[in-house]
């Protein structure tokens, strides 16, 4: 497939010496959901804001829609919408006058009927008439999402679009990003909930130090990455391993009713057969048994703590 | 060119303006008569006629100058550093807009604004003192032509600004005094020469000549140097904003 954005070789740093990114080469396909994750100061927002034009380059080629964004950037912002992390806009406007201006500044004739939809969509209608500032701080960003949309972009970039909104609008969120790739916008995300990435991502690039460690598809990245553990509970508690088991390096845990053995769903031989048929060997008694699988965080934790 | 663009920030602005109608309108309206009941009446009714023309009608495009002069700095000024403040420039950066947009939408408004209060003071003006305009196609043409450069000093003054004091500083402290000291209120013939020859130096001096000609056929300068002079600094500060949107200084990091 071929993709919307192409970065290569993208290096920032700024006036006060601080590097904020580091040699980043990504593309983004056409239709996907990328998340972009990375503790604070990562450099998430700087890559976004060059991308989007507001920032300038140290060096590097960064590509949008196969125009250059420093060479045609009226051509890449064109086509892309940006939500912002920090919630500015103008308060004393009201929500339809302030989508309606994004939409003009995109260069796009009025179209009530498309406006309409998508403040419909984010359960803005009825506030339309409403001043800015007159509303909660989870619809300022339903606002900033009409903004972007307003002009019917290619790419959405959401800088993290559900920092300090509560579980209920998340969900919401979530749900009106789903439909907006059913509708074929590429969408890029950047957060720090891993849950967030988990749940919607199709591919997840993770920058730390203005450096990406990995972009992996996310299914593949947790199976690779993904250590598994498995936990037995047995019917008679155990003090002390038995030699016979030692090689499984099991740990014991919940006072020696819970076994805990961890392996590496990519290996060819998990060992998970032999370590059962070795366990009733033992005459050791199983009443459950119950696997878990690393999740994004942890693989997070892991890269970020190198 | 994006059209689209262009039309959304200028109706944004002027429904701004539209919002504040009261402060944007009533203020220069009162300062005005104030300045006519003092000036014009207290203070003029003791002062000889100026070249046959009495005192109270010699000040009025001194005071419209004024006004104008001050209304397209502070409202170009703060069109665009109200957005910078609030963080809205972003969206504005990242949108397909050139230079040539970006000017003719905010300082396209800020004329328009600056320009209509103008107009606006010379009314109440006309009706506190009769007034006979020998050249209006001129004065129309000077007053918008002042407006937009002095809305395009205004922004320039709203993009470099850090902080709402360097907002005002400009306006307060070189602007006002230049204004007073430009002819405003008398004749720069009636200052003794050594200061004649300082005045000369002043560039509000040349304005208030230029828009005082088209007013009563006379002035302490050739009419064509006020043109100029207002022509070139408009065409400076354009060359300047654009400078600025090229380079990003202040705006992009």
């Amino acid at each position: 497939m071929k993709p919307i954005i192409s970065i290569n070789s993208l290096y920032k740093t700024y006036k006060s010496g601080f590097k904020a990114l580091e040699n980043i080469s990504l593309d983004i396909n056409k239709g996907e959901i990328f998340a972009l994750l990375g503790p604070n100061g990562a450099g998430k927002t700087t890559l976004i804001s060059i991308i989007t034009g507001i920032t300038i380059p140290t060096s590097g080629l960064v590509k949008v829609n196969n125009f250059d964004v420093i060479k045609n950037p009226i051509n890449t912002k064109s086509v892309i919408g940006l939500v912002p992390q920090e919630v500015a806009i103008e308060p004393f406007e009201t929500v339809l006058s302030s989508v309606k201006f994004s939409r003009g500044l995109f260069g796009k004739p009025q179209n009530s009927d498309y406006l309409k939809k998508i403040l419909k969509q984010l359960s803005l209608w009825d506030k339309r008439n409403t001043k800015i500032i007159e509303l909660s701080g989870g619809m300022k960003r339903r606002v900033l999402i009409a903004k972007a949309l307003s002009h019917e972009p290619l790419v959405l970039f959401l800088d993290e679009p559900t920092a300090g909104v509560d579980v209920e609008l998340r969900k919401d969120m979530w749900g009106i990003i789903r439909s907006l790739k059913e509708n074929g916008v590429t969408i890029i995300l950047t957060t720090h909930y891993i849950e967030e990435a988990e749940d919607l991502a199709d591919r997840v690039g993770f920058i730390n130090n203005g450096k990406i460690s990995l972009i992996e598809n996310k299914k593949q990245l947790i199976e690779k990455m993904g250590k598994k553990t498995l936990s037995i509970h047995i019917n008679n508690s155990i003090k002390n391993i038995p030699n016979n088991l030692k090689k499984y390096k099991l740990e014991i845990s919940n006072n020696g009713a819970t076994l805990i053995y961890n392996y590496n769903i990519n290996h060819d031989k998990t060992g998970i057969t032999r370590l059962l048929n070795d366990l009733s060997n033992e005459n050791i008694i199983l009443k459950d048994i119950k696997t878990n699988q690393s999740s994004l965080e942890d693989i997070f934790v892991d890269i970020v703590g190198k | 060119m994006n059209f689209y663009a262009i039309k959304a920030i200028y109706l944004y602005e002027m429904s701004r303006t539209f919002r504040t109608i009261s402060q944007s309108l009533i203020a220069p309206v009162i300062s005005t008569i104030l300045y006519f009941v003092v000036f014009g009446t207290a203070i003029g009714s003791k002062i000889e006629n100026i070249e046959g023309i009495s005192y109270g009608v010699f000040i009025v495009p001194g005071l419209v100058m004024l006004s104008v002069l001050m209304q397209s700095i502070t409202n170009a000024a703060f069109a665009i550093y109200f957005p910078k403040f609030v963080g809205t420039i972003n969206e504005l950066l990242s949108a397909p807009v050139n230079t040539s947009d970006i000017i003719l939408g905010y300082i396209g408004a800020a004329t328009t604004k600056s320009f209509s209060i103008g107009v606006i003071i010379l009314i109440t003006a006309h009706i506190i003192v009769p007034i006979n305009i020998v050249h209006p196609i001129y004065m129309i043409l000077f007053l918008l032509l002042t407006c937009f450069a002095f809305s395009s000093f205004g922004f320039i003054i709203g993009l470099w600004a850090k902080n709402f004091e360097q907002l005002n500083l400009i306006p307060m402290l070189i602007i006002t005094p230049l204004v007073f000291l430009g002819g405003s209120f008398y004749s720069i013939s009636m200052l003794p020469a050594f200061w004649q020859k300082i005045s000369m130096f002043n560039p509000v001096v040349y304005l208030i000549s230029g828009f005082r000609w088209t007013f009563f056929n006379f002035s302490d300068f050739s009419f064509s140097i006020s043109l100029f002079a207002i022509i070139s600094f408009a065409i400076l500060c354009n060359i300047i904003i654009f400078r600025m949107f090229k380079t990003g200084y202040k705006i992009r990091t």
